[in-house]
């Protein structure tokens, strides 16, 4: 007896993680297993397994317009978003200049502000210069608020460079360009890669800022937080699981070839 | 800043410029509209939605006395789900810097993955597991471990509690990233002089931490105090928060000088308290 409760003492914190894992991950095992389930439109009880939502995962009505949409947004405002946030980060970086602390706080303001004041504040700029909301209005949200995020991320990267590479690359007559192309700019690009995964996954989730300014235009956030109230189709949580999976995936990937890259 | 890199005098400018003039344009100047619109009133006679700038400010007073109670809650839901996520997350991140081993990558990737499920899929998920045709709430009546009649959702708990989970791995990696680069030698050197566990925590872990709390809060209270979703999905009519009083005032009522007047003083509370906490915590490096 009291050997257990030593190797309880012992390992509760680990139990504590898992107790803390279980609870994250217990709506993603929801939102998988409800995704094999012959529910119909609805799905909301257990009715029984099936392929055929992962099988024809367009199937209900709007889902795969609305996810096409939000691959869209997501694909030009994280663009956007990490080449216009990565010249900041450099420049605040790298460079010294009048401004730089107010650079800081404008860039971190955006991150300060509740998500609703953002949406409503650009709706708002929007209806005064009569601009209807719809798709560019929601990427061009979305690349603000995404701006930040990418900033401190490269920011970050190019902090824990090491300047003595930089000048060893000089010292072996690379010029400026050459130096920033061959030398800078391979060591920042996995923290600018970073930046833009996260950018994606922000702009692909996001719901409150989107639901302000798309106008009449779905989104997969959109599309779910609309159908809810009748019961969310199976086909969007094969969606779901998918995008879980792909990133998973990704994340795996990445961690393989740095840890490749570190051996060489 | 060494002098390695492009050293031209106009290449910072030449960077920034994109990048900020957007900002100005899209963040910067639509917040000064919505101050501009925060005092408007409708025009006399006019359709619904049109309005005049009369330099209304008792917009102001009118808006926070007519929503007090939702700007409170807000708040204190907001509060409540900062406390929770910081008690369910430091443990958890301290067990993955100092006791995962070589599992601790995976064990950060489980953190983050939930982020990949969209979050309002997540939301739904929980409303469906707790609402009435799940399994939890007929397995708690059935161990008369809650009455017949009680429910978790619709509640100001199912609200706070979806918060918790929505903004957790928000705070578990500010956490994760501050706790991991503490020195474990600084731990058994708080022991070898006769520390026990707790005085350990609480005069060398924890101080070594405070950037990873502090960053964690914030990004945990401010988009929750902002939040309308949870309210939305997981509470009732005596759940609503101010994010829903804007949404609505945006939307169903377009009452837009109401909604920006609210927004503005959501923005400046939470600015104020964040700036308070900042100073009180003593970390001003954080972004």
């Amino acid at each position: 007896m009291r050997k257990v409760s030593r190797w309880f003492q012992r390992n509760l914190i680990r139990i504590y993680a898992l107790v803390a894992f279980t609870y994250l991950l217990i709506p993603v095992a929801y939102t998988v297993v409800f995704s094999f389930n012959d529910g119909g439109k609805s799905n909301l009880i257990w009715k029984g397994f099936t392929f055929a939502n992962w099988l024809n995962p367009c199937g209900a009505p709007e889902v795969c317009t609305a996810l096409g949409n939000s691959i869209k947004i997501g694909l030009l405002a994280t663009t956007f978003a990490t080449i216009l946030g990565t010249m900041i980060a450099f420049a605040i970086g790298r460079h010294k200049f009048r401004g730089r602390s107010s650079t800081n706080l404008l860039i971190f303001l955006p991150m300060a502000t509740p998500e609703i004041v953002l949406g409503a504040s650009l709706l708002s700029l929007f209806l005064t210069l009569k601009i209807n909301p719809g798709f560019w209005p929601t990427v061009i949200a979305h690349i603000m608020f995404c701006m930040s995020f990418v900033v401190v991320t490269v920011k970050a990267r190019i902090a824990s460079l090491d300047p003595r590479l930089e000048q060893a690359a000089m010292d072996l007559y690379a010029n400026e360009v050459e130096t920033f192309r061959r030398v800078t700019l391979p060591l920042v690009a996995p923290g600018i890669a970073a930046a833009a995964l996260l950018a994606f996954s922000l702009s692909f989730d996001d719901f409150i800022i989107t639901n302000f300014n798309s106008g009449t235009m779905t989104t997969f956030p959109k599309f779910i937080y609309v159908s809810a109230a009748r019961g969310i189709p199976p086909q969007a949580n094969v969606i779901g699981s998918s995008m879980f999976i792909i990133a998973l995936v990704i994340v795996i990937l990445g961690q393989v070839v740095g840890r490749k890259r570190a051996v060489k | 800043m060494s002098k390695s890199g492009i050293s031209n005098r106009r290449t910072p400018y030449l960077l920034l410029l994109p990048g900020i003039g957007f900002l100005f344009t899209f963040f910067v100047w639509p917040i000064a509209n919505l101050a501009q619109t925060s005092t408007q009133t409708p025009v006399t006679g006019g359709d619904t939605g049109s309005y005049e700038q009369t330099l209304r400010w008792r917009n102001y007073i009118d808006a926070f006395v007519e929503n007090k109670e939702q700007f409170g809650r807000s708040f204190l839901y907001a509060a409540l789900a900062t406390i929770l996520a910081l008690a369910i997350a430091y443990p958890l991140a301290y067990a993955i810097a100092f006791k995962a081993g070589k599992f601790k990558n995976i064990l950060l990737v489980l953190v983050v993955a939930p982020f990949f499920t969209s979050f309002l899929l997540r939301t739904i998920a929980w409303k469906q597991i707790l609402g009435e045709q799940g399994f939890v709430v007929p397995t708690l009546r059935s161990l008369h471990i809650i009455a017949p009649s009680t429910t978790l959702t619709s509640s100001a708990f199912a609200v706070v509690a979806g918060m918790t989970y929505n903004f957790l791995p928000f705070m578990t990696l500010p956490l994760y990233a501050s706790i991991d680069r503490i020195d474990p030698r600084t731990l058994e050197a708080s022991g070898d002089l006769y520390a026990n566990g707790f005085t350990t925590f609480r005069k060398v872990t924890f101080p070594l931490s405070l950037p990873g709390v502090v960053a964690g809060t914030l990004l945990t209270f401010i988009p929750a105090a902002g939040d309308y979703v949870n309210a939305a999905i997981l509470g009732s009519p005596q759940t609503k928060m101010i994010g829903n009083v804007i949404e609505s005032r945006f939307f169903k009522i377009v009452d837009y000088p109401t909604a920006a007047a609210l927004s503005f003083t959501l923005m400046a509370a939470i600015l104020v308290l964040v700036t308070v906490y900042i100073r009180k915590a003593g970390t001003e490096e954080l972004v």
